[in-house]
């Protein structure tokens, strides 16, 4: 009687519960008619409803060159804001078909949540952010005080390393959000404030006087940011990451949002390849051949989207740094298109 | 003839019913099995890790208030758990206590017949009973923290402590070798006021002579203590708080964050058990109060001595749902970065190993078992005001 009743909850189960992982996502996205994409909604630069409501930021530019690439529309996508302490079970759930809110690839992330990281659209790194009236120059001169951070995240890890590594006494204060972390910052709650460097250049727009506060020099970590997807749905994964490693392999071969209808005339090969002119790529991902044609013309470049959000177009004036081309002594690197 | 017919039907009935109850609950016993044989599955098809070996795991991360010794090094998962749980506990225990005083302070206003008094009382039953807990708790903590001055301006208490926006600083009492007598003193003390107190209601009972023991009982609590620290020396002192760099040193430390929270709790439980109270009292018949005051008690004995005892009765069972709310109402405080045990273990631990299946059953195993063991607490104590009918 019990192993008929397990038999037939199973088997009902098995009907209707489980399905190949395999080639879903896509089809699931197309029929949908939209993207869901994980986003921060509350970091300036990277993911923030602006006061009209529509989605800016460098990581919601990337969720809109996924949507531009299937769709030829980069309004197709919905952003479901979340915090750092649900992102990975909304992705894990389905909830969302890719996450892309500056979280940083790690080892235990890789393996243990059943996720998949593409590509690094950011390198970035821990730091610290003071008051300027404390006369602080380093984070080694930070013994025994109070740091906000946001909780569940490796900032939180790191501090508690970095500080323990150079025999400093530390006062942690957690937050569920970094809205609240840096609002309990900015009401004298604690002395400093981390999180990664890129989020802090943001995080310092929002406070009431942005010159009172410095960033200090030290890096304290390297923080890899890296939107993910769910494991085990290869060409989805593949889809996300070529998305990624197609802007910076346009901005490398200096395809622009204005002068992209210009290139796809250009006799260079690999621009032809790229944006489709000849080749099968994108139908061999499961996309049109002119997929990288409309992700910049509807987008941009990798520099494009990162200069318009986060750099000098931008209040957070980020330079480039380690996000440059490899040719200009960075770290972004595409492979070719061949 | 017919009583053979009953007997027959109702041993079929008796067969079926016991036959259908097996049924179901085998039915759901199997349901219950399949879902978790096909969550298991599911996890490990999707490669997220389940089990839970994450426990031993060290942790790596930093908690602002610790009961017991916790390092971000040494420390493993399980230990946070321990650390969240106390937490928690310590919250509940002193809200429940406090919510309890002021609850039945105003739940008696309330009934007063000084009309400023009720109106009071009346007052801030309906406002905090009607504003969500969350908004309470956001007020309270930036109520705290703004009031407060920085560290740079703490104000200094007398005795060594300090206050600021970052917490409340009281010196740590470093107990020598002669705390033990001064204890057992203050035990003895406390032994020998029970002991009093039931020989004077004895007393009472035999000859109707009322002794007021409330002096001789403080002058017992307070005297045998401090014969026994002169004795031994003064076994307490105090080591001093000093200025650092940007926080202060040493001591105990309370946090701003457990002060909202205990704060907010205790208001708002507090105007529920008001109205909890106020429903017992008044459930006690009027004839109650006339005869008490026949006899010559003054309204505050009558209360005391005969009113409450008697409405009791009525208000433990609510209550209690009083308390248990209160005790899962703590786990608010991840809205104001206090630890507790949904902050610490299904927060920062939950998010660092991605387990959510299991953190989460286990946060709900123990949040059930800490509530069931408070109700089992009140009914046992619910026993002793029922009414034993003979």
């Amino acid at each position: 009687m019990k192993r008929l009743a397990t038999a037939l909850a199973f088997a009902t189960v098995l009907a209707f519960g489980m399905q190949a992982a395999s080639a879903q996502t896509l089809t699931t996205i197309k029929n949908r008619g939209e993207l869901i994409c994980g986003a921060n909604g509350t970091l300036a630069g990277f993911g923030l409803p602006d006061p009209q409501g529509n989605w800016t930021g460098f990581d919601v530019d990337f969720c809109r060159a996924i949507a531009a690439a299937i769709f030829n529309d980069p309004t197709k996508v919905k952003f479901v804001p979340l915090t750092a302490k649900d992102r990975f079970t909304a992705l894990q759930s389905g909830e969302i078909d890719v996450l892309s809110r500056n979280t940083t690839w790690t080892l235990s992330r890789d393996t243990s949540l059943g996720l998949d990281f593409v590509a690094v659209t950011y390198y970035d790194g821990q730091g610290f952010m003071v008051r300027r009236a404390l006369k602080v120059n380093s984070a080694l001169e930070l013994n025994g005080a109070a740091v906000c951070v946001q909780q569940g995240t490796t900032s939180e890890l790191n501090l508690a390393d970095y500080f323990r590594a150079n025999q400093m006494q530390l006062k942690t204060v957690t937050f569920a959000t970094g809205d609240e972390a840096r609002k309990a910052y900015e009401s004298g709650r604690c002395d400093a404030y981390t999180t990664d460097s890129s989020g802090l250049y943001g995080e310092r727009q929002k406070l009431a006087v942005p010159g009172d506060h410095i960033v200090l020099p030290e890096i304290i970590s390297k923080e890899p940011l890296t939107p993910a997807v769910r494991h085990g749905d290869s060409q989805w994964t593949d889809i996300v990451r070529w998305t990624h490693f197609a802007m910076v392999d346009a901005e490398e071969l200096g395809v622009t949002k204005a002068n992209v209808d210009e290139k796809l005339k250009s006799d260079d090969p690999e621009t032809r390849r790229m944006l489709g002119a000849e080749g099968q790529y994108g139908e061999a991902l499961g996309l049109t051949n002119d997929w990288v044609y409309r992700i910049v013309k509807h987008v941009g470049n990798y520099g494009e989207v990162f200069e318009r959000n986060i750099g000098q177009g931008s209040p957070l004036k980020i330079v480039r740094g380690l996000n440059a081309l490899w040719t200009k002594g960075g770290l972004q690197y595409g492979p070719p298109f061949r | 003839m017919a009583d053979e017919a009953q007997t027959g039907v109702r041993y079929r009935r008796r067969i079926a019913s016991i036959a259908v109850q097996v049924g179901l609950i085998v039915l759901i016993g199997g349901l219950v099995y399949a879902a978790a044989y096909n969550a298991a599955h599911n996890l490990a098809r999707a490669h997220i890790a389940s089990g839970f070996g994450f426990w031993n795991n060290t942790a790596g991360f930093d908690i602002s208030q610790t009961l017991i010794p916790y390092s971000a090094a040494a420390s493993t998962f399980g230990r946070a758990f321990w650390v969240g749980l106390l937490n928690t506990l310590l919250v509940a225990a002193i809200g429940i206590v406090l919510a309890t005083v002021l609850g039945f302070a105003v739940g008696i206003a309330r009934l007063s017949r000084n009309w400023l008094v009720a109106r009071l009382a009346a007052g801030y039953v309906e406002v905090i009973r009607n504003v969500p807990l969350l908004l309470q708790l956001l007020f309270w903590y930036n109520a705290v923290l703004k009031s407060l001055p920085e560290v740079q301006g703490s104000v200094a208490l007398p005795g060594g402590g300090f206050l600021n926006n970052r917490g409340l600083f009281l010196p740590r009492p470093e107990f020598a070798s002669g705390f033990s007598a001064v204890l057992a003193a203050f035990l003895a003390g406390v032994f020998a006021v029970i002991v009093l107190r039931l020989w004077a209601r004895r007393r009472q009972e035999r000859t109707g002579a009322e002794i007021h023991m409330f002096w001789p009982a403080l002058a017992l609590l307070c005297a045998l203590p401090i014969i026994a620290a002169a004795v031994t020396g003064a076994p307490l002192t105090f080591s001093p708080l000093h200025m650092g760099r940007f926080n202060v040193r040493g001591g105990i430390e309370i946090l701003p964050e457990f002060a909202a929270l205990t704060l907010a709790l205790t208001t708002y439980t507090a105007a529920f058990i008001a109205e909890v109270v106020r429903a017992g009292v008044l459930s006690v018949s009027a004839g109650q109060t006339e005869a008490a005051q026949a006899l010559g008690l003054r309204s505050g004995a009558t209360l005391r001595l005969v009113i409450v005892p008697q409405a009791m009765r009525v208000i433990i069972p609510p209550l209690t749902s009083q308390y248990l709310n209160l005790i899962k109402n703590s786990s608010l405080a991840v809205a104001i970065g206090y630890p507790d045990l949904v902050q610490v273990f299904a927060g920062t631990v939950l998010n660092i190993t991605g387990q959510a299946v299991e953190v989460v059953a286990i946060t709900m195993a123990v949040y059930l078992a800490i509530s069931l063991f408070a109700s089992a607490l009140m009914n046992l104590y619910a026993r002793t005001t029922s009414v034993v009918e003979h």
